[in-house]
């Protein structure tokens, strides 16, 4: 039964996190809340299936990659507006309208905070379940 | 009627608080922990802070839970009992609470346009960012834009959290790795 409603929710838990990733600057959210939520889909399909089964649909050499690309991705959008001319995240001078590159600034760190927070909280309960099951 | 909201949801938080010092099994205190925080992300969203209130029930309700569950299952699940009468302590905390319910006497009210918080730099945000950023959530476009630098630094925070526990966790892990390594080549 828990298996059941679970396989029901995911899909749609994962899908709300793409949208709060997205429109964060439109509703309340934004890449914490998106990685978070993202991350809890995960662990409850870890929980409730197998973590070996969530392994094996999300490789840990995966997320633990993800992790500092993230706020890599986020630093490079402070040097990208270094090089075009602005001073560091100064969005303004991403596109030709400041008020567009602010838009594209905003949403390109947020997917940066976003990665970074869900593969950090992926890869501590990877951890956690391997210390677990190791015992 | 919105005070009766108020009333029961702090009264409920408080009775959790007092369930959770007074309970030893730590997994049902954890739970209830959880319950907690859920009722903390219900006042967040009656505040009208649905940021907040999302992150408190994902991170609080959620992850924290699941972690402190499994980290129970790596440690004991029975507190000790305390070998004398905690009465320093509760000393300490009556006063503490005393001072803090003192220190709310000269704050301002909820939600008071004249308090200093309101006065400083929230103005300015909520008349300039509409040209300036042009987001209709005035809270990400502070966070994101206004104070890029924080959000930054806040990212870096987690990641080293996340390094530092999966630094923890591997020690030992890695260690027997090495040894199954050693006993693979022998065969």
């Amino acid at each position: 039964m828990p298996r059941v409603v679970a396989k029901l929710l995911i899909p749609y838990i994962l899908l709300y996190a793409f949208y709060v990733q997205w429109h964060g600057d439109y509703g309340p959210g934004g890449g914490f809340q998106a990685g978070v939520i993202f991350a809890a889909a995960i662990i409850l399909y870890a929980l409730i299936f197998d973590l070996r089964a969530a392994q094996r649909a999300i490789r840990p050499w995966f997320v633990g990659l993800l992790v500092p690309l993230g706020l890599l991705f986020y630093i490079g959008v402070g040097i990208a507006t270094v090089l075009k001319g602005g001073v560091f995240l100064d969005y303004n001078v991403l596109a030709h309208d400041p008020v567009h590159g602010q838009h594209l600034g905003i949403l390109l760190i947020e997917l940066g905070v976003g990665t970074t927070v869900a593969a950090v909280m992926i890869t501590i309960f990877y951890g956690f379940g391997e210390a677990v099951s190791d015992r | 009627m919105n005070w009766v909201i108020d009333v029961v949801l702090l009264a409920l938080l408080m009775l959790t608080a007092v369930t959770i010092a007074r309970l030893r099994g730590l997994f049902s205190a954890a739970i209830v922990a959880g319950i907690y925080s859920l009722l903390g992300a219900c006042w967040m969203s009656v505040l009208d802070q649905p940021d907040v209130a999302f992150t408190e029930a994902a991170v609080g309700a959620g992850i924290s839970t699941v972690l402190i569950l499994v980290t129970l299952s790596l440690t004991t699940s029975e507190e000790k009992k305390p070998e004398r009468t905690p009465l320093l302590p509760l000393v300490v905390v009556l006063i503490t609470g005393a001072a803090l319910i003192y220190g709310t006497i000269d704050m301002p009210r909820l939600g008071d346009p004249q308090a200093p918080t309101n006065l400083h730099v929230a103005p300015r945000y909520i008349e300039e960012s509409p040209e300036e950023i042009g987001v209709p959530n005035l809270v990400t476009a502070v966070l994101a834009s206004y104070r890029g630098y924080d959000t930054l630094g806040e990212t870096a925070v987690i990641l080293t959290a996340g390094v530092g526990v999966m630094i923890l966790l591997g020690g030992a892990r890695r260690r027997r790795w090495r040894d199954d390594d050693d006993e693979g080549d022998d065969a």
